[in-house]
């Protein structure tokens, strides 16, 4: 049984199914990466099992537990966090800030949870006093991961966290989230860097049109011809 | 000599008494913007909240007055302050029970929650008349003047004397604390931080745990608050009418908007420009440049660009200029 499973979800935000029979999964500690062509339906299933989309079918398993009918805070609550695609920071909050409300729903001392993100990101200690919206887009997602890894958190997901940041800043974040796993993190990421991607991925889900068309670890993904001709480019 | 003159002149009709004008706007505008900012829509009911917390602690300084309580120099009302507050805070979280949590819950569009604000502000106006009458009530107690034109030109030798009212005094302490705590409050607490992750990004402070009912709950307490501070000291300022208070509305508005809605130092800074252009452009400046400018070039008129009756034009017209030319305000706040 891996740590969360969203297994044969089905579902949208309408009356429209956007997501079919699609299943996603990672074990403890390890990395999964969801990768597929744009409006897939990859930042969907995502949200389908962070629970901010209601399934018509399927469920979500996170460490034994059946969590499908649980609020997004009740999963934050169980050890899931959320990085999303977009709007995922405090803009007029400072950095610290930002980080402090990652926490919100712990009682105890944060101090060392927030110099463990220092320490994993040493830029935002230099900027702990600086307003989140007028970081650079590689900071800021630094801030969005660090917001999000305050609830020390056993499961961490991330919708493309390299989006519009350059190649040198990617292969940074990648090293950082390789770091993030080796603490006994799971990862469960969506990425547009496809190829980049599966190489620190353990496994490795194509998505096409809400569902699954290939799964395999990422090292498999990355020698199939037919998933490099199609969505790797060659 | 003359030019020391007219500073005072200009001080003791245009400076003071917009001084203080401008922090009781800067405080309703406060108000406005917290709900703008963190409830998403513009109260329009927020001018008879101010009322109707001044109507209650009006009643509450008749009691005390009839029990033979006073203040000694500061008005009675300071003393019954605290009681208009929580009446207000109880009446403003009891118009959310019923009317903006349903709303709220639909997800209503803010220009919905407009109209209901309006549908609140006609029941609470209704409800302040019936209580209290339409009349004009004069509740100001204590000492008038800290320091009286007389006095004043008796101790300077000037000819032009100065006069500081009590009110004026309490007024600009009073906003100066409220301002001071409410800072105090958003960027240094816990709950006053959740706020702010609330009002900056909804999504992400309910990814947070944050618990968007407490903040609901806790930005209405501290509206309440504002709304009768403000209400308070523009009554015993000038007097208190329910009517006078429904037309605040509209420099209230402008000063919110002028410093970007949303944005709690912007709302500061928008009630005194509104107040400062208000009085400025109300007043007769004969006297002032009676004493500036050579005798030749004093003008024969009042110099006075606009009466007393047309000062809400005044608001208006910062309204539409910023509007047209800056809708975030000029302290960066949400476009409008
Ligand atoms: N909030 C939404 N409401 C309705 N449809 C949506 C919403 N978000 C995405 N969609 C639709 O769902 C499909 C999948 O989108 P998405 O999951 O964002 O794709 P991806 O992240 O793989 O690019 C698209 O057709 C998109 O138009
Ligand atoms: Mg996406």
């Amino acid at each position: 049984m891996p740590f969360l499973i969203g297994e044969a979800m089905t579902g949208g935000y309408g009356a429209a199914d956007i997501l079919h029979d699609c299943t996603i999964a990672v074990d403890k500690g390890q990395i999964a990466v969801i990768v597929g062509p744009n409006g897939a339906g990859k930042s969907t299933a995502m949200k389908a099992v962070f629970g901010m989309l209601n399934l018509r079918k399927g469920r979500v398993v996170l460490d034994g537990t059946d969590i499908t009918g649980l609020s997004p805070q009740d999963r934050v609550a169980q050890g899931m966090a959320f990085v999303p695609q977009t709007s995922n920071i405090f803009t007029s909050m400072t950095v610290e800030e930002n980080l402090e409300m990652g926490a919100f729903l712990r009682r105890d001392d944060i101090r060392a949870t927030i110099e463990q993100i220092y320490t994993l990101f040493p830029i935002l200690k230099e900027k702990r006093r600086q307003a989140a919206g007028e970081l650079s887009g590689g900071q800021r997602q630094q801030v969005a991961v660090g917001r999000a890894l305050m609830t020390q958190p056993k499961l961490l997901m991330l919708d493309e966290p390299t989006a519009g940041v350059s190649p040198i800043v990617m292969d940074e974040l990648f090293d950082r989230i390789i770091e993030v796993a080796r603490t006994g993190i799971s990862i469960l990421m969506v990425e547009q860097n496809a190829r980049q991607a599966l190489e620190i991925a353990d496994k490795g889900y194509v998505l096409v049109q809400g569902a699954n068309r290939y799964t395999d670890t990422g090292e498999a993904l990355l020698a199939d011809p037919e998933v490099r001709r199609t969505f790797l480019g060659g | 000599m003359d030019f020391l003159n007219g500073l005072i002149a200009l001080a003791n009709y245009v400076l003071i008494p917009a001084t203080s004008y401008g922090a009781q706007l800067a405080l309703g505008a406060l108000g406005v913007t917290l709900v703008y900012g963190i409830l998403r829509f513009s109260n329009f009911a927020h001018g008879d909240t101010m009322a109707f917390g001044t109507m209650i602690t009006i009643l509450f300084t008749w009691l005390f007055q009839s029990w033979g309580i006073s203040l000694g120099p500061l008005p009675t009302a300071l003393l019954a302050l605290p009681l208009g507050i929580i009446g207000t805070a109880l009446f403003v979280l009891g118009t959310d029970r019923v009317v903006y949590r349903f709303y709220r819950r639909a997800k209503a569009a803010p220009v919905i929650l407009v109209i209901v604000s309006m549908g609140v502000m006609f029941v609470m106006n209704g409800l302040t008349r019936f209580i209290i009458g339409t009349g004009e009530q004069n509740f100001a107690d204590g000492s008038r003047f800290l320091i009286t034109a007389g006095k004043f030109k008796m101790a300077t030798g000037m000819e032009e004397g100065l006069a500081v009212r009590t009110t004026q005094v309490i007024t600009v302490v009073t906003a100066v604390i409220v301002v001071a705590l409410l800072f105090w409050f958003l960027n240094k607490t816990r709950t006053g931080k959740s706020m702010r992750a609330f009002s900056d990004n909804e999504d992400l402070a309910l990814l947070s745990g944050i618990n968007p009912e407490r903040v609901v709950m806790v930005t209405w307490i501290i509206v309440a608050g504002l709304a009768t501070i403000a209400g308070v000291l523009y009554g015993l300022d000038k007097s208190f009418k329910p009517f006078t208070y429904f037309q605040l509305l509209l420099p209230i508005f402008a000063s919110a908007v002028v410093g970007g809605l949303g944005n709690p130092l912007g709302a500061i800074g928008g009630g005194f420009i509104v107040a400062y252009s208000e009085v400025a452009v109300t007043y007769a400046w004969k006297k002032v440049l009676g004493y500036w400018l050579p005798s030749a070039l004093v003008p024969d008129g009042l110099a006075q660009l606009m009466g007393t009756d047309y000062k809400y034009a005044v608001s208006f017209v910062i309204l539409i200029i910023v509007l047209l030319f800056k809708p975030t305000g000029l302290f960066k706040g949400k476009s409008v």
